[in-house]
């Protein structure tokens, strides 16, 4: 084989990868986009290509989605739940991440690990006591059980990454606001919160998302349907019996993973150096 | 009256004392320099005075006042720290105006201080950059506005020039010390830096291992230091020391030179065996050893660069003296003891 | 500087000076988030541990002790004894996949190549979005008549048209799903991990190893890994925490069927304990996650530490 062709040859199989690799990656989500606005007849259609268009695309999934089911509520509820997690997120984890990022010494350190481990706990060792709990609340049924019960994984995570941002702020920049007048309420406020809006704003698009993916403590809490968050209303209530309504399913899947999937994407660096908390550099 | 007094001052950090038992006063208008190697003491005494720390033992008065309950923002101190502690989110004028907005101050009274205090250090044409925008010496000067507009009992700065280079930080040395001098406000500047110190202080305390060795004039700490480390902490080459009954001996080098360039009685006389020689330029410095005198270190002579120039050669041994009126005396435990004393 | 002083300024109140100090404010600052931790996960956990051992079920709510009895029972029973191996077999084989691809697809995506951007933000989609909308697409893709699968297999005549195959409705077949899903929800979390490591590996340490004499292999297995390896530890346990402790997956596709072929411990222990309301057995059965999790924080404590040294 000659050079040239050799490089081809590279080329070709390098491209062939990546495609192989973006198509294993994407393939399902181009499927619930073409099952989406495909018609009945061309969804269940086994002579066609299913690929492609048989029949020219329609709407009538999303529409239906929008009149004759509760997919807006769920929407509205899951920003509601969002909203509201993030907020005790950021109330709960900014101070604690300011705190353990300023306390002197191994006792703070071990503190930060502590709290960040919990973020391993999962719903599933959870969800029986917690149900118990949120019935001793009064909130079962209740979308509040979930914007009460979310935070216990927001804020483990949340805390660990200012954790991180806050230590990178120079002490003296605190000092100095403290010497200048100010409490450490103050000093916290004026100096070290202007300073960490891009922090702060990974945390919210982190506690948001984390709160969208959410799944088990939904299934366990919630019943009544206008009580759903979207991925609960979505994955339960668009089934009647056993058959599943494909064209809504996916039209209301694509719907509500559009804006996690982009937020996502835009904050993914920052999401991978706060899992990893710079243990390459160590 | 004393713009500032620390009494007894203690800070243990588990088993060790940072600072142990330090008490001095700073006068009003006064610039008093902490000298001392890194690690012992200096700036956390200096915390302390902030109250960016809180002292173990002991009390600080802040204008006749005790403050130790008083946190920083109520000491009427200003402190300009080692990277300066500007706010990166803050234009240089609201840099300055920072401490006065924390006072509620009136909006054109604010106006009006930050202007003057751009004025006095130059700085007017920065007011609307950002600090990463400016250099280490504008920095420098933003942050000493930024204490003078609080108009402080005191000014606290710590090693406010160590990252300058070299260069810039000569000129920021006469700067800052024209600058205290205008505003005659009592200082109390920290630093490891013997040149600093002795150019800049009125008076200078020397810390070590968290205890005050001494604390004077720059004349009185370097011709008469109390001790055996503020004598070698002081002066390049350090003063050298040999041993002598009931303690040790000692004379800077560049009181030690070759018996033919001293005239005059009351000389001690060396014999000094040269091991080595440098020339700086202006001054020549030899490394040596003095025989029948034993010493921990190696003995240098400073002498101008081209004195004797053809007598001395590294090998020889050759006579040289100091003064008696040079020689200081310390005894076992390293302190000064009475000059004159039998030798 | 006295032409411009005036006045001195109150000294505020003594009382208020307790919000200054931060041996005070340290602890005020924290405790929400302990506070939080401890009520709705420590206490929580230690309720779980109460159940596992009473005799409580939703429909005979009583805390009355039976000791290891429950404990017993669960393990004497074949369909637990079956989802503990199905656990550790889907978590494995998922593990394997996932980072296999993950490696191989950060080797693809961290050379520079038109559309670089786009494919990479399209491999990231599984990993993104919420799991139990993707778990719907695959169902999708696996139903029983219209398998797009199933449908591109025949058309390729790898399948036989009489006879397609019952992805959720056969044992292997359904296990087979489960694990696809899972190394597709997870591959991506690896591209991404193995891509920060490979782009913090200074390049002046390869350039002297390349001229050093060290090929490829020799680079990729001597240099590269044991730079990233904390890097990769710390995502292997991420992914084998959620894997091992997931339910959605299984939960949506299977429903731990057919015939509990494909039940983990999350899917058994929601069947039993919120289904069925046998809430201690439920207890036990998600209990046997927390040794493995324990395991596992041992793994990233010591990895975390090292880091800070």
């Amino acid at each position: 084989m000659t050079t040239m062709a050799r490089r081809i040859a590279g080329t070709g199989s390098f491209y062939s990868a990546v495609v192989l690799l973006v198509l294993f990656a994407a393939f399902p989500f181009y499927w619930m986009l073409i099952t989406t606005f495909k018609q009945d007849g061309d969804l269940y259609n086994l002579q066609s290509i299913p690929y492609w268009f048989n029949e020219s695309p329609t709407m009538e999934h999303i529409d239906y989605l929008f009149t004759d089911t509760l997919f807006l509520r769920w929407l509205g509820n899951s920003a509601l739940i969002g909203v509201c997690v993030v907020a005790i997120t950021l109330v709960v984890s900014l101070p604690a991440g300011y705190s353990l990022a300023r306390m002197p010494g191994r006792a703070a350190e071990n503190l930060g690990i502590g709290i960040f481990l919990t973020y391993l706990v999962p719903p599933t060792l959870l969800f029986l006591p917690l149900s118990r709990v949120i019935s001793l609340l009064g909130l079962q049924d209740s979308l509040w059980s979930l914007v009460l019960v979310y935070p216990t994984f927001t804020i483990p995570f949340c805390t660990w990454l200012l954790m991180g941002f806050f230590k990178s702020v120079p002490r003296e920049i605190d000092e100095a606001a403290i010497v200048d007048g100010c409490t450490m309420v103050g000093a916290f406020v004026k100096t070290i919160l202007p300073l960490s809006l891009p922090a702060i704003l990974t945390v919210i698009i982190f506690a948001f998302t984390l709160t969208m993916q959410e799944f088990v403590y939904a299934l366990t809490f919630i019943s009544s349907s206008d009580q759903k968050p979207i991925t609960l209303g979505v994955a339960t209530d668009l089934v009647r019996g056993d058959v599943y309504y494909w064209g809504e399913l996916m039209g209301a899947a694509l719907i509500s993973s559009i804006p996690v999937a982009i937020a996502y994407n835009l904050f993914l660096d920052r999401f991978i150096s706060g899992i990893t908390g710079g243990a390459v550099k160590g | 009256m004393a713009a500032v007094a620390a009494r007894h001052i203690r800070k243990q950090f588990g088993d060790v004392f940072a600072v142990n038992d330090i008490s001095l006063s700073v006068n009003d208008g006064e610039f008093l320099v902490l000298l001392g190697p890194s690690g012992c003491g200096k700036t956390t005494f200096l915390r302390i005075l902030a109250g960016l720390e809180s002292q173990t033992s002991g009390d600080i008065l802040i204008g006749g006042e005790n403050v130790n309950e008083v946190p920083p923002r109520a000491r009427g101190i200003a402190m300009v720290f080692q990277s300066y502690g500007l706010y990166p989110h803050l234009s240089v004028f609201n840099n300055i105006a920072f401490p006065l907005k924390t006072q509620n101050t009136p909006r054109d009274e604010l106006r009006r201080k930050v202007d003057w205090a751009m004025r006095l250090l130059s700085i007017d044409h920065l007011s609307s950059r950002r600090p990463r925008q400016l250099s280490g010496g504008e920095r420098q000067r933003v942050a000493l506005a930024r204490a003078l507009v609080r108009e402080p009992t005191v000014f606290l700065l710590d090693e406010p020039l160590s990252n300058l280079d070299a260069k810039l930080r000569t000129s920021a040395r006469s700067e800052l010390k024209q600058f205290q001098q205008t505003v005659r406000t009592s200082t109390v500047y920290v630093t490891h830096d013997q040149v600093e110190a002795m150019g800049m202080g009125d008076r200078i305390a020397v810390i070590d291992h968290g205890q005050l060795r001494q604390i004077g004039t720059p004349t009185e700490i370097y011709d008469q230091p109390a001790d055996e480390f503020v004598a070698t902490f002081l002066g390049t080459p350090p003063m050298n020391l040999v041993e002598r009954e009931g303690g040790s001996l000692g004379f800077r080098p560049e009181h030690f030179l070759p018996r033919e360039m001293l005239n005059g009685s009351a000389l001690a006389e060396m014999p000094f065996r040269i091991d080595r020689m440098e020339y700086l330029g202006s001054e020549r410095i030899l490394y040596g050893e003095i025989e029948g005198r034993p010493s921990k270190r190696i003995v240098t002579a400073k002498l101008p660069a081209h004195a004797a120039s053809d007598q001395l050669r590294a090998g020889d041994r050759h006579a040289f003296a100091v003064r008696c009126s040079e020689l200081h005396y310390f005894d076992r435990e390293g302190r000064r003891t009475r000059e004159g004393a039998v030798q | 500087m006295t032409a411009i002083a005036e006045g001195t300024r109150p000294v505020p109140r003594r009382s208020r000076f307790v919000l200054d100090r931060p041996e005070f404010m340290g602890p005020l600052f924290i405790a929400p988030a302990i506070l939080y931790v401890v009520l709705l996960v420590a206490l929580p956990f230690f309720l779980a541990i109460y159940y596992s051992v009473s005799a409580y079920t939703i429909f005979n709510p009583s805390y009355h002790f039976v000791g290891l009895k429950n404990l017993k029972e669960v393990l004497e029973s074949d369909i637990f004894r079956h989802t503990l191996g199905n656990t550790f077999f889907f978590t494995i084989v998922s593990q394997i996949f996932g980072l296999l691809l993950g490696k191989v697809g950060a080797m693809l995506l961290i050379q520079d190549f038109p559309g670089r951007g786009i494919a990479r933000a399209l491999v990231v989609l599984p990993w993104a979005v919420p799991v139990s909308l993707a778990v719907l697409a695959w169902k999708w893709m696996f139903d029983s008549l219209y398998s797009v699968i199933n449908w591109t297999l025949m058309a390729v005549g790898l399948m036989d048209p009489m006879n397609p195959a019952q992805w959720l409705g056969t044992t292997d077949l359904a296990m087979t799903a489960v694990i696809t899903v899972h190394a597709w929800r997870l591959f991506p979390f690896g591209v991404v991990i193995f891509l920060a490591g490979l782009t913090s590996v200074p390049k002046d340490v390869l350039d002297a190893a390349t001229i050093d004499g060290a090929g490829f292999w020799r680079r990729n297995y001597v240099i590269i890994m044991p730079i990233i390896l904390p890097i990769i530890t710390i995502a292997l346990i991420f992914g084998t925490v959620f894997t091992f402790t997931d339910l959605s997956v299984v939960y949506l596709l299977t429903n731990g069927g057919p015939v509990n072929s494909t039940q983990v411990l999350g899917s058994l222990g929601f069947q039993v304990g919120v289904l069925s309301g046998d809430v201690s057995h439920g207890a036990v059965i998600c209990l046997f996650l927390f040794p493995f999790l324990l395991l596992a924080t041992i793994i990233l404590l010591k990895v975390l530490r090292r880091r800070e040294i």
